[in-house]
């Protein structure tokens, strides 16, 4: 007999229990919470992207990419000192920044696109306050053992077995916040190098205070105030409301079929009452991270973490009862389940309502269907992620690594010389933006009879130039084009000066004015 | 005291008293991290008024314990700036004018030292692109009256022109042909007409003609046979499209009557070797350097 089987019930009230109610004070003294462990699909899927996320954190400043003899071999770098951003085959200058803003923004669509379908899967699997706190409490467990054994060391008196203990928690908690500002100053300097010099105290003071503060903010947010940061100090909560509507899939205590709550079965059975599926054991409450009772309702404190599915499709197993009691539901199905099984009349849920006599859910339920992914709302989303992605990915094959930026002398804009002829002068920039030393030949197309010196390259003659350029360089000349009294035109004439490698063809024009003064005729 | 203000019925708050519009403002306790936060901010004033100056005195502000002053700070970068310098400045002052402009990176610190004191000491005369102006050369052109090689321009800027402090000065002097009674105003529009002919410019034929013989016994000494100017004396190139005081026929005629002498300071003893180096170096890489 599945009733046989004893559901130890959890002495755990929600933390936010009458936190609306009347009469409550605004500020509210942290109920300290101690999150029991939980088994289960939820929790393999959590364990599995927190060794995944945590991995790339920790290990993408060490990956090496072979960029040739003029760039660091560092996979992913932000170069401050030299102004450059590495990602493996993409080199970004500062002019390119918009890539980053773009995958910004593409991360801004992706994570609606995100909530619209599932919610909060944000909060609950892959923010970073949700991935340390979680290793956090991994670390905890693994010390001071599961939620009672915590709860009576918590309440004990200082002992040398208690001390001991936190020291140890705390001695780890803090490695782990090291490591953790560790690896983010990798991603700015030459990782093995910076390790070096970090460690004999040779690293640069502005690695030393982002390693501290880092570090403090890690072990402060992931040890110390872990849910407190989602509740109170995460603007995220407020904007996902926003974000969802009624076919969003969220964590959802389906109270059509579990009210009304039953201590013991046996015993409500035995008085002829009729009950649901839950049996009050709060285990959903006690694995909580953020403490709060799922069967509330929807609430700004729930990460959808899902660990409560988990713990209460454990016990549902074991007393022989279909899973999802808690389940991700949207809000459509959950109203048009919970119709269902209340007394129109009354109002109150009656759990005969929607089982047939073998105690089979009647075929009017509505379970999760794939097909509420395919929405108006989620296509618009997925449609400007991929839009945005297209674009980038299409301006990223396409863009110029050969540049040319050409200014005008303005003071003064034109000179006139002894012979009578004209003279122009201009700053050009050219931008080698690849890591190899390339020969430009600069030239000047239009302008009749005109001809062209820099002022850094005596030896220049004619109408172009061989300029060598270091390998991911910007070399700046400045050039004079002079045109002789006979061939000039009074006004602003238009020509082009262009940019050339013989070798890779890329081409860089751009289109320059040739002022000469006076009076039109 | 608590009996002053009402309860809210709702919350069961105290209210502070104050009201709106008959909006009430309920006597919440503050935040706990906001009211730390406000008392960590206290203990930090009290630690930074005693560590930097903060307190007006009749003489100044107090000097907290710390001794920081802004002034300082500005003189510290100063110096360390000039010390990042010194290795460069070192070799410019060793170096040849000729040499500096060889080298780049000796060339490309010069011409931009050069370029912003151009700004403060040159500029007043020759306008802040050197575009010059009536009776201030344009130095962006190729025509020089005192030449325009880079120890030419060195030795203009070092010494200056026609001025009496420095006995070293480039000097010389045009007669003035027409105060002077040295020729009458016929024959001055003669040569000038001449003057104009030579230039490419529009003139009385007959009058040139005149002129010519004139300019040959007059003129030629300094301005050449052919009116090529000579910069030994600083007389300028007359048959090219460049003019210091305008081409027009009445500026001619008037420089030849009564003529106009530039004075250029002498800049090496006021502002040394190396910043007059340094400014040769800009005046030369402007484009009519030779």
């Amino acid at each position: 007999m599945a009733t046989t089987t004893i559901i130890e019930r959890q002495d755990v009230k929600a933390i936010n229990t009458g936190a609306k109610a009347a009469g409550a004070p605004l500020y509210k003294t942290r109920t300290k919470i101690f999150p029991k462990r939980a088994d289960g699909a939820f929790r393999r899927l959590k364990w599995l992207i927190m060794l995944v996320t945590l991995a790339i954190y920790y290990i993408t400043p060490w990956l090496r990419w072979d960029r040739g003899a003029y760039a660091p071999n560092q996979a992913v770098l932000v170069d401050m000192a030299h102004r450059r951003f590495y990602f493996f085959f993409i080199e970004i200058w500062p002019q390119e920044f918009f890539y980053v803003a773009g995958l910004l923004v593409m991360a801004g669509v992706g994570l609606f696109l995100v909530t619209s379908v599932v919610g909060r899967a944000w909060c609950g699997y892959t923010c970073p306050q949700t991935v340390w706190t979680d290793l956090f409490i991994a670390v905890e467990r693994f010390f001071e053992g599961d939620r009672n054994a915590r709860m009576k060391l918590d309440a004990a008196a200082w002992s040398f077995h208690k001390i001991i203990l936190r020291v140890i928690k705390h001695a780890t908690w803090i490695l782990i916040a090291v490591a953790t500002g560790g690896a983010w100053i990798f991603y700015f300097a030459d990782a093995p190098t910076l390790l070096k010099s970090f460690i004999t105290g040779q690293a640069p003071f502005i690695a030393y205070g982002t390693v501290a503060v880092l570090t403090a903010t890690t072990y402060v947010f992931g040890g110390l105030m872990r849910e407190q940061v989602c509740i109170y100090m995460c603007p995220w909560p407020r904007i996902q409301a926003a974000m969802l509507d009624e076919d969003s899939l969220v964590v959802t205590y389906n109270d059509w079929r579990g009210e009304p709550r039953s201590h013991g079965s046996k015993k409500a059975l035995a008085q002829g009452l009729e009950i649901g599926d839950c049996v009050d054991c709060n285990a959903c409450v006690a694995v909580c991270p953020t403490g709060i009772d799922i069967r509330d309702g929807q609430q700004l404190e729930c990460i959808t973490c899902a660990l409560c599915i988990d713990a209460c499709d454990s016990v549902m197993e074991k007393i022989g009862k279909p899973t999802g009691l808690i389940s991700y539901s949207t809000l459509h199905d959950y109203n048009h389940n919970l119709v269902l099984a209340k007394n129109p009349t009354s109002g109150v849920i009656a759990p005969h309502r929607i089982r047939d006599a073998s105690g089979e859910f009647i075929s009017g339920i509505r379970h999760f269907d794939w097909r509420i992914f395919f929405r108006l709302r989620t296509l618009i989303y997925l449609g400007m992620w991929g839009l945005i992605g297209i674009a980038m990915l299409y301006m990223l094959m396409t863009r110029d690594r050969l540049q040319l930026n050409v200014l005008h002398d303005r003071n003064p804009i034109s000179v006139k010389l002894s012979d009578g002829s004209i003279r122009n002068g201009y700053t050009i920039k050219l931008l080698n933006m690849v890591p190899e030393p390339r020969v430009i030949t600069l030239s000047i197309d239009g302008l009749p009879g005109a001809q062209m010196a820099v002022a850094e390259m005596p030896e220049v003659q004619g109408r172009s130039a061989d300029i060598s350029v270091d390998p991911d360089k910007l070399r700046s000349l400045h050039v004079f084009v002079t045109q002789s009294a006979q061939m000039t035109t009074v006004g602003k004439v238009p020509f082009k000066i262009t940019a050339h490698d013989k070798q890779s063809s890329e081409q860089a024009t751009y289109a320059a004015q040739f002022d000469v003064p006076g009076a039109k005729p | 005291m608590a009996n002053l203000n009402e309860v809210d019925e709702l919350s069961g708050v105290e209210t502070t008293g104050h009201e709106w519009d008959g909006i009430k403002e309920l006597n919440n306790p503050l935040p706990r991290w906001w009211l730390w936060t406000f008392y960590l901010c206290i203990l930090f004033a009290i630690g930074y008024v005693i560590a930097y100056p903060a307190f007006p005195g009749l003489h100044g502000a107090s000097k907290g314990l710390l001794g920081w002053s802004s002034r300082a700070d500005i003189r510290q970068e100063l110096s360390a700036a000039e010390q990042a310098n010194s290795e460069i400045v070192a070799k410019i002052r060793a170096a040849k004018i000729t040499d500096i402009l060889a080298n780049e990176k000796l060339r490309t610190f010069a011409v931009a030292a050069g370029a912003s004191t151009f700004k403060v000491r040159c500029a007043t005369c020759h306008g802040s692109g050197a575009q010059g102006s009536p009776g201030f050369p344009n130095l962006n052109d190729n025509s020089w009256l005192w030449g325009g090689k880079p120890e030419d321009i060195l030795q203009t800027i070092t010494h200056g022109i026609r001025d009496a402090s420095d006995k070293d000065a480039r000097t010389s002097q045009m007669p003035a042909f027409g105060h002077d009674k040295l020729l009458t105003s016929d024959q001055i529009l003669a040569v000038a007409n001449y003057v104009r002919q030579i230039s490419k410019q529009d003139a009385d034929t007959a009058l040139a003609a005149t002129g010519a013989k004139i300019f040959t016994d007059n003129c030629a000494a300094c301005h050449g046979d052919k009116g090529e100017g000579k910069r030994e004396v600083g007389a300028p190139q007359l048959n090219d499209a460049i003019w210091l005081y305008k081409g027009d026929l009445n500026a001619i005629i008037q420089q030849i009557n009564n003529p106009r002498q530039g004075v250029m300071p002498a800049w090496g003893s006021r502002l040394g070797d190396v910043t007059v180096k340094e400014l040769a170096a800009y005046i030369h890489s402007l484009g009519g350097g030779e």
